[in-house]
Protein backbone atom coordinates (compact mmCIF):
# COMPACT_ATOMS: atom_id res chain seq x y z
CA UNK A 1 0.00 0.00 0.00
CA UNK A 2 0.87 3.16 -0.70
CA UNK A 3 2.38 4.65 2.23
CA UNK A 4 1.42 8.21 2.63
CA UNK A 5 -2.44 6.97 1.60
CA UNK A 6 -1.21 4.41 4.84
CA UNK A 7 -0.95 7.31 6.98
CA UNK A 8 -3.95 8.86 6.04
CA UNK A 9 -5.59 5.65 7.07
CA UNK A 10 -3.71 5.49 10.62
CA UNK A 11 -4.11 9.05 11.25
CA UNK A 12 -8.16 8.43 10.46
CA UNK A 13 -8.10 5.90 13.22
CA UNK A 14 -6.54 7.96 15.84
CA UNK A 15 -8.77 10.98 14.97
CA UNK A 16 -11.44 8.60 15.59
CA UNK A 17 -10.29 7.59 19.11
CA UNK A 18 -11.08 11.49 19.81
CA UNK A 19 -14.36 11.61 17.95
CA UNK A 20 -15.26 8.17 20.13
CA UNK A 21 -15.38 10.12 23.49
CA UNK A 22 -17.92 12.56 23.16
CA UNK A 23 -19.88 10.23 20.73
CA UNK A 24 -19.78 7.67 23.68
CA UNK A 25 -20.94 10.70 26.43
CA UNK A 26 -23.70 12.28 24.02
CA UNK A 27 -25.11 8.75 23.45
CA UNK A 28 -24.86 7.93 27.44
CA UNK A 29 -26.93 11.09 28.35
CA UNK A 30 -29.09 10.32 25.55
CA UNK A 31 -29.74 6.80 25.99
CA UNK A 32 -30.54 7.28 29.86
CA UNK A 33 -32.40 10.78 30.12
CA UNK A 34 -33.49 10.37 26.74
CA UNK A 35 -32.40 14.30 25.70
CA UNK A 36 -30.34 15.07 23.26
CA UNK A 37 -27.51 17.61 24.33
CA UNK A 38 -26.90 20.01 21.54
CA UNK A 39 -24.30 21.90 23.24
CA UNK A 40 -22.33 18.90 23.91
CA UNK A 41 -19.31 20.34 21.83
CA UNK A 42 -19.83 23.02 23.63
CA UNK A 43 -18.85 22.06 27.37
CA UNK A 44 -15.52 20.81 25.47
CA UNK A 45 -14.92 24.19 24.29
CA UNK A 46 -15.43 25.40 27.75
CA UNK A 47 -13.52 22.90 28.99
CA UNK A 48 -10.41 23.50 26.70
CA UNK A 49 -10.70 26.77 27.57
CA UNK A 50 -9.99 25.47 31.53
CA UNK A 51 -7.00 23.82 30.67
CA UNK A 52 -5.79 26.77 28.04
CA UNK A 53 -6.40 29.50 31.24
CA UNK A 54 -4.98 27.37 33.92
CA UNK A 55 -1.65 26.25 31.81
CA UNK A 56 -0.83 29.38 30.26
CA UNK A 57 -2.38 31.95 32.60
CA UNK A 58 -2.57 30.42 35.70
CA UNK A 59 0.68 28.91 35.04
CA UNK A 60 -0.45 25.19 36.77
CA UNK A 61 1.43 21.90 35.66
CA UNK A 62 -0.31 20.51 32.18
CA UNK A 63 -1.24 17.35 33.74
CA UNK A 64 -2.45 19.41 36.77
CA UNK A 65 -4.92 21.51 34.41
CA UNK A 66 -6.02 18.39 32.33
CA UNK A 67 -7.01 17.15 36.03
CA UNK A 68 -8.94 19.45 36.53
CA UNK A 69 -10.53 19.81 33.41
CA UNK A 70 -12.65 16.62 34.07
CA UNK A 71 -14.42 17.79 37.36
CA UNK A 72 -14.88 21.57 36.10
CA UNK A 73 -16.86 20.06 33.04
CA UNK A 74 -18.48 17.20 35.01
CA UNK A 75 -19.95 19.77 37.17
CA UNK A 76 -20.86 22.06 33.90
CA UNK A 77 -22.92 18.70 32.91
CA UNK A 78 -24.67 18.11 36.65
CA UNK A 79 -26.19 21.93 36.04
CA UNK A 80 -27.22 21.71 32.55
CA UNK A 81 -29.07 18.75 33.98
CA UNK A 82 -30.67 20.77 37.09
CA UNK A 83 -30.83 23.77 35.52
CA UNK A 84 -32.23 23.41 31.74
CA UNK A 85 -32.88 19.30 31.51
CA UNK A 86 -34.38 18.03 34.63
CA UNK A 87 -37.43 21.30 34.31
CA UNK A 88 -38.03 19.75 30.93
CA UNK A 89 -38.02 16.19 31.22
CA UNK A 90 -41.83 15.86 30.60
CA UNK A 91 -42.01 19.10 27.98
CA UNK A 92 -42.25 18.07 24.09
CA UNK A 93 -38.88 16.97 22.77
CA UNK A 94 -38.50 19.83 20.66
CA UNK A 95 -38.71 22.34 23.55
CA UNK A 96 -35.59 20.14 25.10
CA UNK A 97 -33.70 20.46 22.07
CA UNK A 98 -34.48 24.48 21.88
CA UNK A 99 -33.36 24.53 25.70
CA UNK A 100 -30.07 22.99 24.80
CA UNK A 101 -29.64 24.94 21.86
CA UNK A 102 -30.26 27.88 23.44
CA UNK A 103 -27.09 26.88 26.02
CA UNK A 104 -24.58 25.99 23.01
CA UNK A 105 -24.97 29.95 21.94
CA UNK A 106 -25.28 31.11 25.65
CA UNK A 107 -21.64 29.49 25.81
CA UNK A 108 -20.32 30.51 22.64
CA UNK A 109 -21.48 34.09 24.10
CA UNK A 110 -20.03 33.66 27.02
CA UNK A 111 -16.58 32.92 26.28
CA UNK A 112 -16.19 35.25 23.56
CA UNK A 113 -17.39 38.18 25.97
CA UNK A 114 -14.75 36.40 28.80
CA UNK A 115 -12.09 35.60 26.09
CA UNK A 116 -12.85 37.61 22.98
CA UNK A 117 -12.47 36.01 19.56
CA UNK A 118 -9.03 35.47 19.59
CA UNK A 119 -7.42 32.07 19.04
CA UNK A 120 -5.88 30.34 21.32
CA UNK A 121 -2.58 27.77 21.74
CA UNK A 122 -1.52 26.03 24.06
CA UNK A 123 1.55 25.51 22.52
CA UNK A 124 2.81 21.81 23.70
CA UNK A 125 3.40 19.56 20.77
CA UNK A 126 5.15 15.85 20.78
CA UNK A 127 8.12 14.96 18.41
CA UNK A 128 6.56 13.21 15.83
CA UNK A 129 7.22 9.10 15.45
CA UNK A 130 8.59 7.39 12.71
CA UNK A 131 6.75 3.54 12.89
CA UNK A 132 8.01 1.75 9.88
CA UNK A 133 7.80 4.33 6.57
CA UNK A 134 5.09 6.44 8.05
CA UNK A 135 5.46 9.38 10.48
CA UNK A 136 2.75 9.57 13.16
CA UNK A 137 2.49 12.73 15.68
CA UNK A 138 3.33 11.87 18.77
CA UNK A 139 0.53 13.99 20.05
CA UNK A 140 -2.41 12.38 17.97
CA UNK A 141 -1.14 9.06 19.26
CA UNK A 142 -1.17 10.04 22.97
CA UNK A 143 -4.59 11.21 22.52
CA UNK A 144 -6.22 8.26 20.59
CA UNK A 145 -4.63 5.53 23.91
CA UNK A 146 -5.97 8.35 26.63
CA UNK A 147 -8.97 8.48 24.53
CA UNK A 148 -9.20 4.51 24.48
CA UNK A 149 -8.34 4.25 27.95
CA UNK A 150 -11.14 6.40 28.67
CA UNK A 151 -13.46 4.12 26.81
CA UNK A 152 -11.97 1.49 28.68
CA UNK A 153 -12.66 2.91 32.04
CA UNK A 154 -16.48 4.02 30.90
CA UNK A 155 -16.98 0.06 29.84
CA UNK A 156 -16.19 -1.27 32.86
CA UNK A 157 -18.31 1.22 35.05
CA UNK A 158 -21.28 0.28 32.59
CA UNK A 159 -20.42 -3.35 33.04
CA UNK A 160 -19.40 -4.06 36.82
CA UNK A 161 -20.60 -1.87 39.04
CA UNK A 162 -24.31 -1.47 40.44
CA UNK A 163 -24.87 1.93 38.87
CA UNK A 164 -23.49 1.24 35.58
CA UNK A 165 -25.30 -2.11 35.32
CA UNK A 166 -28.65 0.29 36.32
CA UNK A 167 -27.63 2.88 33.47
CA UNK A 168 -27.75 0.07 30.71
CA UNK A 169 -31.28 -0.95 32.49
CA UNK A 170 -32.68 2.12 32.37
CA UNK A 171 -31.67 3.19 28.97
CA UNK A 172 -34.59 0.07 28.02
CA UNK A 173 -37.07 0.30 30.52
CA UNK A 174 -37.43 3.57 32.93
CA UNK A 175 -41.01 3.07 34.42
CA UNK A 176 -40.45 -0.32 35.48
CA UNK A 177 -36.86 0.76 37.69
CA UNK A 178 -38.26 2.29 41.25
CA UNK A 179 -39.90 -1.58 41.75
CA UNK A 180 -35.89 -2.35 41.85
CA UNK A 181 -35.37 0.22 44.26
CA UNK A 182 -33.82 2.81 41.68
CA UNK A 183 -34.47 6.44 41.53
CA UNK A 184 -34.49 7.67 38.25
CA UNK A 185 -34.22 10.79 38.95
CA UNK A 186 -30.53 10.01 40.45
CA UNK A 187 -29.46 8.04 37.62
CA UNK A 188 -30.50 10.82 35.44
CA UNK A 189 -27.67 12.82 37.38
CA UNK A 190 -24.99 10.19 37.20
CA UNK A 191 -25.37 10.12 33.75
CA UNK A 192 -24.96 13.60 33.32
CA UNK A 193 -22.16 13.97 35.24
CA UNK A 194 -19.88 10.78 33.40
CA UNK A 195 -21.68 12.35 30.44
CA UNK A 196 -19.83 15.72 31.60
CA UNK A 197 -16.49 13.81 32.91
CA UNK A 198 -16.44 12.57 29.00
CA UNK A 199 -16.34 15.80 27.31
CA UNK A 200 -13.71 17.11 29.63
CA UNK A 201 -11.90 14.33 28.77
CA UNK A 202 -12.06 14.89 25.13
CA UNK A 203 -11.32 18.85 26.11
CA UNK A 204 -7.56 17.72 27.29
CA UNK A 205 -7.14 15.53 24.30
CA UNK A 206 -8.54 18.09 21.55
CA UNK A 207 -6.81 21.31 23.21
CA UNK A 208 -3.31 19.88 22.46
CA UNK A 209 -4.51 19.22 18.53
CA UNK A 210 -6.81 22.62 17.76
CA UNK A 211 -6.57 26.07 18.99
CA UNK A 212 -9.50 27.16 21.21
CA UNK A 213 -11.98 30.08 20.53
CA UNK A 214 -15.31 30.22 21.04
CA UNK A 215 -16.86 28.27 18.06
CA UNK A 216 -14.32 25.77 17.82
CA UNK A 217 -17.14 23.37 18.82
CA UNK A 218 -18.30 23.33 15.14
CA UNK A 219 -15.26 22.00 13.94
CA UNK A 220 -15.98 18.41 15.65
CA UNK A 221 -19.55 18.96 17.30
CA UNK A 222 -21.55 18.51 13.69
CA UNK A 223 -19.40 15.64 13.11
CA UNK A 224 -20.24 14.31 16.72
CA UNK A 225 -24.01 14.12 16.05
CA UNK A 226 -23.49 12.45 12.88
CA UNK A 227 -21.44 9.33 14.38
CA UNK A 228 -24.13 9.34 17.47
CA UNK A 229 -27.06 8.94 14.92
CA UNK A 230 -24.85 6.60 12.50
CA UNK A 231 -24.42 4.50 15.25
CA UNK A 232 -27.72 4.23 16.07
CA UNK A 233 -28.59 7.22 18.73
CA UNK A 234 -27.91 6.03 22.54
CA UNK A 235 -25.98 2.81 21.34
CA UNK A 236 -23.08 3.19 22.67
CA UNK A 237 -20.86 0.42 20.83
CA UNK A 238 -22.76 1.44 17.94
CA UNK A 239 -21.03 4.78 17.92
CA UNK A 240 -17.96 4.00 18.67
CA UNK A 241 -17.98 2.04 15.72
CA UNK A 242 -18.83 4.86 14.02
CA UNK A 243 -16.49 6.99 15.80
CA UNK A 244 -13.43 5.25 13.46
CA UNK A 245 -15.70 4.99 10.45
CA UNK A 246 -16.00 8.49 10.32
CA UNK A 247 -12.22 8.95 11.24
CA UNK A 248 -10.86 7.07 8.75
CA UNK A 249 -13.33 9.22 5.97
CA UNK A 250 -12.31 12.46 6.96
CA UNK A 251 -8.80 11.88 6.99
CA UNK A 252 -8.76 9.95 3.84
CA UNK A 253 -10.73 12.18 2.20
CA UNK A 254 -8.49 14.33 3.13
CA UNK A 255 -5.56 12.68 1.39
CA UNK A 256 -7.51 12.74 -2.03
CA UNK A 257 -8.91 16.22 -1.67
CA UNK A 258 -8.73 19.18 1.01
CA UNK A 259 -9.99 18.97 4.36
CA UNK A 260 -12.84 20.70 2.95
CA UNK A 261 -13.65 17.51 0.68
CA UNK A 262 -13.09 15.49 3.45
CA UNK A 263 -15.97 16.68 4.95
CA UNK A 264 -18.34 17.18 2.06
CA UNK A 265 -17.20 13.25 1.59
CA UNK A 266 -18.16 12.52 5.16
CA UNK A 267 -21.50 14.33 5.40
CA UNK A 268 -22.34 12.76 1.85
CA UNK A 269 -21.40 9.39 3.30
CA UNK A 270 -23.96 10.11 6.32
CA UNK A 271 -26.83 11.58 4.24
CA UNK A 272 -26.45 7.59 2.45
CA UNK A 273 -26.37 6.44 5.71
CA UNK A 274 -29.72 8.02 6.79
CA UNK A 275 -31.37 7.30 3.78
CA UNK A 276 -30.26 3.47 3.64
CA UNK A 277 -29.97 2.84 7.63
CA UNK A 278 -32.32 5.11 9.23
CA UNK A 279 -32.23 3.49 12.62
CA UNK A 280 -28.15 3.09 12.52
CA UNK A 281 -25.66 1.10 10.48
CA UNK A 282 -25.57 -1.16 13.01
CA UNK A 283 -29.13 -1.53 14.02
CA UNK A 284 -30.64 -4.98 13.75
CA UNK B 1 -40.40 -10.53 59.81
CA UNK B 2 -43.63 -10.75 58.25
CA UNK B 3 -45.90 -7.69 58.42
CA UNK B 4 -49.42 -6.84 57.62
CA UNK B 5 -50.84 -5.03 54.11
CA UNK B 6 -53.66 -3.07 54.75
CA UNK B 7 -56.09 -1.37 52.34
CA UNK B 8 -59.11 0.90 52.87
CA UNK B 9 -60.71 3.10 50.45
CA UNK B 10 -58.18 3.45 47.94
CA UNK B 11 -59.04 5.31 44.53
CA UNK B 12 -56.71 5.46 41.66
CA UNK B 13 -56.61 6.17 37.86
CA UNK B 14 -54.80 7.75 35.13
CA UNK B 15 -55.33 11.32 34.18
CA UNK B 16 -59.32 11.38 34.02
CA UNK B 17 -59.50 7.56 33.98
CA UNK B 18 -60.56 6.43 37.28
CA UNK B 19 -59.88 2.44 37.45
CA UNK B 20 -60.13 2.27 41.10
CA UNK B 21 -63.00 2.97 43.38
CA UNK B 22 -63.07 2.75 47.11
CA UNK B 23 -60.80 -0.75 47.89
CA UNK B 24 -60.09 -2.54 50.52
CA UNK B 25 -57.95 -5.56 51.22
CA UNK B 26 -55.59 -6.81 54.38
CA UNK B 27 -53.02 -9.58 53.70
CA UNK B 28 -51.64 -11.32 56.78
CA UNK B 29 -48.21 -12.44 57.13
CA UNK B 30 -47.52 -15.60 55.74
CA UNK B 31 -50.88 -15.71 53.60
CA UNK B 32 -51.20 -16.22 50.42
CA UNK B 33 -54.02 -14.25 48.40
CA UNK B 34 -54.98 -13.77 44.84
CA UNK B 35 -57.12 -11.01 43.02
CA UNK B 36 -59.03 -12.21 40.58
CA UNK B 37 -61.80 -10.60 38.04
CA UNK B 38 -62.01 -9.62 34.38
CA UNK B 39 -59.97 -8.07 32.22
CA UNK B 40 -59.85 -3.57 32.67
CA UNK B 41 -61.41 -4.74 36.51
CA UNK B 42 -58.12 -2.82 37.71
CA UNK B 43 -56.02 -5.52 39.00
CA UNK B 44 -53.22 -4.41 37.51
CA UNK B 45 -54.08 -0.68 38.93
CA UNK B 46 -54.17 -2.15 42.78
CA UNK B 47 -50.75 -3.94 42.26
CA UNK B 48 -48.90 -0.77 40.69
CA UNK B 49 -51.04 1.58 43.96
CA UNK B 50 -49.19 -0.78 46.35
CA UNK B 51 -45.96 -0.79 44.82
CA UNK B 52 -46.63 3.12 44.07
CA UNK B 53 -46.24 3.26 40.14
CA UNK B 54 -48.88 5.15 40.74
CA UNK B 55 -50.39 7.52 43.46
CA UNK B 56 -53.66 7.06 45.39
CA UNK B 57 -55.93 9.61 44.78
CA UNK B 58 -57.77 8.79 48.19
CA UNK B 59 -57.42 5.92 50.66
CA UNK B 60 -54.75 5.15 52.86
CA UNK B 61 -52.31 2.11 52.27
CA UNK B 62 -50.13 0.20 55.33
CA UNK B 63 -47.44 -1.96 55.13
CA UNK B 64 -46.58 -2.88 58.53
CA UNK B 65 -47.55 1.03 59.59
CA UNK B 66 -45.82 2.51 57.16
CA UNK B 67 -47.98 4.72 55.36
CA UNK B 68 -47.27 3.10 51.44
CA UNK B 69 -48.56 6.60 49.50
CA UNK B 70 -46.18 9.13 51.85
CA UNK B 71 -43.06 6.48 50.70
CA UNK B 72 -41.16 7.38 47.51
CA UNK B 73 -41.65 4.11 45.11
CA UNK B 74 -38.18 3.74 45.16
CA UNK B 75 -37.95 2.87 48.72
CA UNK B 76 -40.64 0.57 48.81
CA UNK B 77 -38.33 -2.58 47.39
CA UNK B 78 -36.00 -1.71 50.60
CA UNK B 79 -39.35 -2.16 53.14
CA UNK B 80 -39.90 -5.46 51.67
CA UNK B 81 -42.41 -4.90 48.79
CA UNK B 82 -41.33 -6.47 45.27
CA UNK B 83 -43.37 -6.53 42.77
CA UNK B 84 -43.02 -8.87 39.55
CA UNK B 85 -44.92 -6.55 36.84
CA UNK B 86 -47.64 -7.57 33.96
CA UNK B 87 -45.54 -9.40 31.07
CA UNK B 88 -42.53 -9.45 33.68
CA UNK B 89 -40.37 -6.58 32.14
CA UNK B 90 -36.96 -8.24 32.09
CA UNK B 91 -33.81 -6.47 31.08
CA UNK B 92 -33.63 -8.25 27.80
CA UNK B 93 -30.28 -7.10 26.82
CA UNK B 94 -28.41 -7.93 30.14
CA UNK B 95 -27.87 -11.12 31.37
CA UNK B 96 -29.65 -13.25 34.04
CA UNK B 97 -27.37 -12.47 36.53
CA UNK B 98 -27.67 -8.72 36.00
CA UNK B 99 -31.24 -8.83 36.11
CA UNK B 100 -30.63 -10.06 39.84
CA UNK B 101 -27.91 -7.47 40.13
CA UNK B 102 -30.36 -4.63 39.28
CA UNK B 103 -32.82 -6.21 41.47
CA UNK B 104 -30.15 -5.43 44.17
CA UNK B 105 -29.91 -1.95 43.59
CA UNK B 106 -31.11 -0.76 47.03
CA UNK B 107 -27.79 -0.73 49.25
CA UNK B 108 -29.10 -2.58 51.80
CA UNK B 109 -29.29 -5.31 49.06
CA UNK B 110 -26.07 -5.10 47.62
CA UNK B 111 -24.43 -6.07 50.72
CA UNK B 112 -26.01 -9.33 50.55
CA UNK B 113 -26.01 -9.40 46.74
CA UNK B 114 -23.62 -13.18 46.57
CA UNK B 115 -25.67 -14.67 49.54
CA UNK B 116 -29.50 -13.71 47.69
CA UNK B 117 -28.63 -14.77 44.47
CA UNK B 118 -27.20 -18.10 45.93
CA UNK B 119 -30.55 -18.65 47.22
CA UNK B 120 -32.27 -17.39 44.12
CA UNK B 121 -30.25 -20.30 42.09
CA UNK B 122 -30.85 -22.92 44.48
CA UNK B 123 -34.78 -22.35 44.24
CA UNK B 124 -34.06 -21.99 40.30
CA UNK B 125 -31.14 -24.23 39.72
CA UNK B 126 -32.28 -23.22 35.93
CA UNK B 127 -31.62 -19.93 36.36
CA UNK B 128 -27.96 -20.71 37.75
CA UNK B 129 -27.55 -23.08 34.31
CA UNK B 130 -28.14 -19.52 32.60
CA UNK B 131 -26.68 -16.92 34.21
CA UNK B 132 -24.18 -15.39 31.53
CA UNK B 133 -27.12 -15.87 29.08
CA UNK B 134 -29.14 -12.88 27.64
CA UNK B 135 -32.82 -12.95 29.72
CA UNK B 136 -34.48 -11.74 25.91
CA UNK B 137 -33.10 -15.55 25.02
CA UNK B 138 -35.19 -17.33 27.77
CA UNK B 139 -38.32 -19.54 27.43
CA UNK B 140 -40.99 -17.95 28.74
CA UNK B 141 -41.04 -19.68 31.94
CA UNK B 142 -37.51 -19.17 32.35
CA UNK B 143 -38.52 -15.77 32.30
CA UNK B 144 -40.88 -15.78 34.84
CA UNK B 145 -38.26 -17.46 37.06
CA UNK B 146 -35.57 -14.84 36.36
CA UNK B 147 -38.62 -12.02 36.60
CA UNK B 148 -39.54 -13.82 40.35
CA UNK B 149 -35.49 -14.40 40.72
CA UNK B 150 -34.64 -10.59 40.35
CA UNK B 151 -37.90 -9.65 42.77
CA UNK B 152 -36.36 -12.02 45.47
CA UNK B 153 -33.26 -9.64 45.43
CA UNK B 154 -34.47 -7.61 47.97
CA UNK B 155 -35.49 -9.69 50.53
CA UNK B 156 -38.99 -9.27 50.35
CA UNK B 157 -42.05 -9.73 52.74
CA UNK B 158 -44.73 -9.50 50.47
CA UNK B 159 -44.11 -10.58 47.03
CA UNK B 160 -46.89 -9.20 44.40
CA UNK B 161 -46.94 -11.11 41.31
CA UNK B 162 -49.07 -9.39 38.04
CA UNK B 163 -50.46 -12.60 35.94
CA UNK B 164 -47.63 -14.77 36.38
CA UNK B 165 -48.68 -16.84 33.85
CA UNK B 166 -50.11 -14.81 31.18
CA UNK B 167 -49.16 -15.47 27.52
CA UNK B 168 -47.28 -19.39 28.99
CA UNK B 169 -48.17 -22.67 27.46
CA UNK B 170 -50.36 -24.55 29.45
CA UNK B 171 -47.82 -27.28 30.54
CA UNK B 172 -45.67 -23.95 31.26
CA UNK B 173 -48.67 -22.42 33.60
CA UNK B 174 -48.86 -25.46 35.29
CA UNK B 175 -44.81 -25.10 36.27
CA UNK B 176 -45.48 -21.54 37.48
CA UNK B 177 -47.88 -22.37 39.63
CA UNK B 178 -45.90 -24.79 40.80
CA UNK B 179 -43.01 -22.02 41.93
CA UNK B 180 -45.59 -20.32 43.30
CA UNK B 181 -46.42 -22.97 45.51
CA UNK B 182 -42.85 -23.12 46.66
CA UNK B 183 -42.26 -19.33 47.28
CA UNK B 184 -45.30 -20.16 49.79
CA UNK B 185 -44.00 -23.10 51.39
CA UNK B 186 -40.59 -20.54 51.78
CA UNK B 187 -43.09 -18.84 54.18
CA UNK B 188 -42.99 -15.84 52.05
CA UNK B 189 -46.64 -13.50 52.07
CA UNK B 190 -47.81 -13.53 48.04
CA UNK B 191 -50.74 -11.31 46.50
CA UNK B 192 -51.09 -12.95 43.29
CA UNK B 193 -53.45 -11.09 40.75
CA UNK B 194 -54.72 -13.70 37.55
CA UNK B 195 -56.95 -14.20 34.90
CA UNK B 196 -56.39 -18.06 35.54
CA UNK B 197 -58.95 -18.41 38.30
CA UNK B 198 -59.40 -22.16 38.32
CA UNK B 199 -55.26 -22.49 39.12
CA UNK B 200 -54.78 -19.57 41.16
CA UNK B 201 -57.69 -20.51 43.83
CA UNK B 202 -56.03 -23.91 44.31
CA UNK B 203 -52.61 -22.09 45.53
CA UNK B 204 -54.15 -18.85 47.08
CA UNK B 205 -55.67 -18.92 50.79
CA UNK B 206 -58.03 -16.23 50.41
CA UNK B 207 -58.92 -14.16 47.09
CA UNK B 208 -60.47 -11.15 46.49
CA UNK B 209 -62.55 -10.58 42.92
CA UNK B 210 -62.66 -7.48 41.02
CA UNK B 211 -65.58 -5.84 39.07
CA UNK B 212 -64.91 -2.45 37.36
CA UNK B 213 -62.77 -1.75 40.05
CA UNK B 214 -64.65 -2.41 43.60
CA UNK B 215 -64.23 -5.90 45.10
CA UNK B 216 -67.72 -7.78 44.35
CA UNK B 217 -67.04 -10.43 46.08
CA UNK B 218 -64.21 -11.82 48.87
CA UNK B 219 -63.65 -14.94 50.85
CA UNK B 220 -61.77 -18.16 51.40
CA UNK B 221 -60.73 -20.15 48.34
CA UNK B 222 -63.00 -23.01 48.83
CA UNK B 223 -65.70 -21.05 49.46
CA UNK B 224 -65.26 -19.35 46.01
CA UNK B 225 -65.22 -22.17 44.44
CA UNK B 226 -68.17 -23.20 45.78
CA UNK B 227 -69.89 -20.56 45.27
CA UNK B 228 -72.77 -20.86 42.09
CA UNK B 229 -72.07 -17.03 41.17
CA UNK B 230 -68.16 -17.76 41.15
CA UNK B 231 -68.21 -20.67 38.97
CA UNK B 232 -70.51 -19.29 36.69
CA UNK B 233 -68.38 -16.53 35.86
CA UNK B 234 -64.91 -17.16 36.03
CA UNK B 235 -64.79 -20.82 36.41
CA UNK B 236 -66.56 -22.18 33.42
CA UNK B 237 -70.00 -23.17 34.23
CA UNK B 238 -71.43 -26.45 35.61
Amino acid sequence: MDSFLLEALVNGILLGGVFALPALGLNLVFGVVDVVWLCYAELVMVGMYAVWFLYTQAGWPLWMAFAACLPVVSLLGLLLHLLVVRPLLASPPINQVLATGGVLFLLQGAMTLIFRTDFRSLGVDMPPMEVGEIFVSGTKLAAFCAALLGAALLWAFLKFTYVGTAIRAIARDREVMPLMGVDPQRIYLIASAVGGALAGLAACLLVVQLDVHPFVGLSFGPITFMICVMGGLGNMLGGFLAAFLMGIIVSVGGFWGSTEFSYVVAFGFFIVTIFARPRGLFAR
Amino acid sequence: MSATLELSGVHAGYGDFQALFGIGLRVEPGEAVGVVGPNGAGKTTLLRVISGLIRPTAGSLRFDGTDLAATPAHLLPSLGIAHVPENRRLFPHLTVEENLKVGAFSPAARAHFAERRDRVYDLFPRMKQRRHQLAGTLSGGEQQMCAIGRALMCAPRILLLDEPSAGLAPIVVKQVFDLVRRIREEGLTVLIVEQNVAQVLRVVDRAYVLETGRVAAEGRSADLVADPAIRRSYLGGH
